[in-house]
């Protein structure tokens, strides 16, 4: 027993010491990585003294969380416009990926803190409740959040959303995938019968119901013959039950695949066999050329600049905000001519017009049913305290108000013309 | 002539080494592997070696909050470790860590969610204790029970129980999730913070970090001086001395494998009453798996796995600071995980056997 305490210590002393004779040999590296730090602020800017950058730039050091990296094309889209935003403001940003939605997720935003954060942003749904603690905690950082609905009711004046109203984009890609249908029947691959669209979404809820939904309706604005089948992964991020999706709908004989979920799972299926696509997020043309149509995606810059922005001058960020198409927060990529419908281009930009002037509503009440019967009325679970009661009727002037009373979606309904085959 | 070829070295078995040569062997070994890491990461990245080296070091230690998170990172992951040990010292590879301990966490999780309200909270606690160290030993306990009775493969039977144990919870997760559809339950009771650990002053690592401490002694002491730990060595050692000396096997097969997974379950409940509170799938983020190497280069001994659940979390943390720090991929911190452990473990080798070569002419 003594030999062993004894060996034990002898152990940690050496490892003390190996690990204090490491150091040594480090302690140039953090005096080097020191200087750059200090001229982050400063973009680029060579080794002058500190205070030089920081008077054109606001003094502030932005984190952002991810919930996973580069790969998965939702995070891309985010990690792209933190990038964009912070070079506008002349910010480094600190990049935190693959940040699970745990308490992994109040881990990283509390060491955002410790090194200095005062801005600190999160991308993904489930991360919320632990990014809304670390803001009970610091109550002198601003902790942002994406697709999130508690900020509007939690009382935690430095906790926000945000979310885009991307119904809009899902909607013009609905239309650019109805002209497609439109001209596979026109050349009589198929028949009006047969324009069948599917759908691989993540999770059964407002989030993706609302984008499925904005999507179809976009189908059938141009495509009335049009149905949709839905599938679900339960996940945001997994390439092969993705794929398995998109050939679980392949053999049910859909002729066109749009989806809702984040890595190119689905995509590259499609491409296999070509099958035309409509995707999220980003262009996926580089690695489907002959099948993707156009992606909508929400362009996160307009809001990080803003809420850093608000953060360096000391201003409020409203406590829920929301993006729109007019205010370039929704976006279209380029249409790949070689997949899309002649004539998509200009059919986009005139949707667009409308959609923009409020003469077209995306989920105005006379172009859809529930069980053959129109909605004059919809109590939607706006305000989000846990009890999936619904509070707040959202439906006026004969169209359901998507993200107006909140950022976050919470269009739920599953609408006549859309068959989960899941259920 | 003599038609076959002599091999240019030849490998074979050492005799004990004194341990500062077997130390100085898996120091050479890690000092080797970070060499082996700075040459990489300069091929590769272009990054300064040194500056990498000073990332995985400020990983760990960089803050007073990164240190606390290690020490708790390391105590979750020795608490699954001290758990399959037992288990391991008998020869019977309990690879079913995760799901033992994550059925803990579902069980403790349930507790929170459906009692909440109608026990007061130290009733919930309780609840939450005594039914997660039954569901953890329950789930080891059936494979034991197959083992015992019909020398079934308990390797094969604990890891298929992980993937049960793992659609379970993402099962329950649907069923209490919030808001629906979403797949997530969140933090459970925030307001109430019902079935929620007491904190020890500031520091809500501090609970969990003693309680394994406490456990990692216990668990020493039990191992290396209790008639248990005697019967668990020798049955390991040989069953059918076991049997001739009067051991009763499937006993002690049964007994070391509840307790096993009883740990386990203690390492799902620390996890969502102490620290998480919440629970998800992935809770356990493949400590079970990662306990089996922790065990395993500690030769199964519970004060030398605090050492070796260091080695590996330290790794783990450094790589994710190089990933934030650098700009690189988490893929990339994982190479250097890899390399280390690759050189740490290949050390064992060069303990066990010695590689000699071939004089020519002498093997006539």
């Amino acid at each position: 027993m003594k030999k062993t305490i004894a060996l034990l210590l002898a152990v940690v002393m050496c490892l003390a010491l190996a690990a204090c004779g490491s150091q040594k040999t480090e302690t140039p590296a953090p005096a080097e990585q020191a200087a750059p730090q200090t001229e982050q602020a400063g973009a680029e800017a060579p080794a002058e003294p500190a205070a030089e950058p920081a008077a054109e730039a606001p003094a502030l050091k932005a984190g952002f969380i991810f919930l996973h990296d580069e790969n998965s094309t939702y995070d891309l889209n985010f990690i792209n416009a933190a990038k964009d935003a912070c070079a506008q403001l002349g910010i480094e940003p600190i990049l935190k990926t693959g940040i699970p939605e745990g308490q992994e997720c109040y881990e990283a935003a509390a060491e955002l803190v410790d090194e200095g954060c005062t801005f600190v942003f999160a991308d993904s749904f489930g991360h919320e409740s632990f990014l809304l603690q670390a803001a009970k905690e610091f109550p002198n950082v601003q902790f942002c959040h994406a697709t999130g609905t508690q900020a509007h009711t939690a009382g935690v004046p430095n906790y926000h959303n945000a979310f885009a109203s991307i119904y809009e984009g899902r909607f013009l890609g609905g239309v650019a995938a109805g002209l497609k249908l439109n001209q596979m029947i026109e050349e009589g691959k198929i028949t009006a019968e047969q324009a069948k669209v599917g759908y691989v979404g993540a999770f059964p809820y407002a989030e993706v119901k609302s984008g499925y939904t904005s999507f179809f309706l976009g189908v059938r604005y141009v495509c009335p013959s049009a149905t949709m089948e839905v599938t679900f992964t339960n996940s945001w991020y997994d390439p092969t039950l993705e794929k398995e999706g998109a050939i679980k709908l392949i053999n049910d004989g859909c002729v066109l695949i749009s989806e809702h979920a984040d890595s190119m799972g689905a995509p590259t299926e499609c491409e296999a066999n070509n099958i035309p696509f409509v995707f999220y997020n980003g262009s996926a043309a580089n690695d489907c050329p002959n099948t993707f149509i156009v992606a909508s995606r929400i362009d996160w810059t307009p809001y990080m600049v803003y809420a850093m922005t608000c953060t360096a001058e000391g201003k409020d960020i409203g406590a829920d905000w929301t993006g729109t198409i007019a205010t370039g927060s929704v976006k279209m990529t380029d249409i790949n001519e070689q997949a899309a419908a002649p004539g998509t281009a200009e059919k986009l930009a005139e949707v667009q017009e409308l959609l923009e002037s409020g003469k077209l509503q995306v989920f105005d009440t006379s172009t859809w049913t529930v069980n053959g019967e129109t909605k004059t009325e919809y109590m939607a679970d706006v305000d989000d305290m846990g009890d999936f009661q619904p509070d707040t009727n959202v439906i006026a002037d004969g169209y359901f108000h998507e993200s107006e009373f909140r950022s976050a979606p919470y269009f739920d309904i599953d609408i006549d013309g859309i068959i989960n085959i899941d259920a | 002539m003599n038609k076959t070829r002599t091999p240019l070295f030849h490998v074979s078995k050492r005799g004990a080494l004194p341990w500062y040569r077997t130390w100085a062997i898996r120091g050479t070994a890690l000092l080797l592997a970070l060499v082996l890491c700075g040459i990489i990461t300069s091929i590769v990245t272009g990054q300064d070696p040194l500056a990498v080296y000073a990332a995985i070091w400020s990983g760990s230690f960089g803050t007073k909050r990164k240190i606390w998170v290690l020490l708790q990172n390391i105590s979750m992951l020795l608490c699954v470790s001290l758990a399959v040990t037992p288990a391991f010292r008998m020869r019977c590879w309990n690879l079913g860590g995760e799901g033992q301990a994550l059925i803990g966490a579902l069980t403790s999780a349930a507790c929170m969610i459906l009692l909440a309200g109608k026990l007061p909270n130290w009733a919930v606690i309780l609840c939450m204790i005594v039914s997660s160290l039954l569901a953890g030993a329950l789930w080891a306990g059936i494979p034991a029970f197959f083992k015992a009775r019909w020398n079934t493969n308990e390797t094969l039977f604990t890891l298929m129980m992980n993937y049960v144990a793992t659609q379970l919870v993402a099962y329950y997760c649907v069923v209490w999730e919030s808001p629906k559809g979403s797949g997530q339950i969140g933090i459970i009771n925030p307001n109430t913070q019902i079935g929620w650990f007491p904190q020890i002053g500031s520091q809500k690592y501090l609970l969990n970090i003693l309680i394994v401490a406490v456990v990692c002694v216990l668990m020493y002491v039990y191992l290396n001086y209790s008639k248990h730990g005697y019967e668990i060595a020798v049955v390991g050692e040989s069953e059918r001395t076991a049997r001739y000396v009067g051991i009763k096997v499937d006993r002690v097969i049964i007994r070391t494998m509840l307790l096993s997974g009883a740990v386990c379950g203690l390492a799902g409940l620390l996890l969502v009453g102490g620290t998480n509170h919440t629970l998800t799938p992935t809770i356990i983020d493949g400590r079970g798996f990662t306990a089996v190497m922790v065990s395993w280069l500690a030769k199964f001994n519970p004060i030398w796995m605090i050492l070796t659940s260091f080695l590996l979390v330290f790794l783990g943390r450094g790589a994710g600071e190089i990933a934030t720090k650098f700009g690189l991929n988490q893929s990339f911190g994982d190479i250097l995980t890899g390399v280390i452990l690759f050189c740490i473990i290949g050390s064992e080798f060069f303990i066990n056997y010695q590689i000699k070569l071939t004089r020519r002419g002498k093997e006539q």
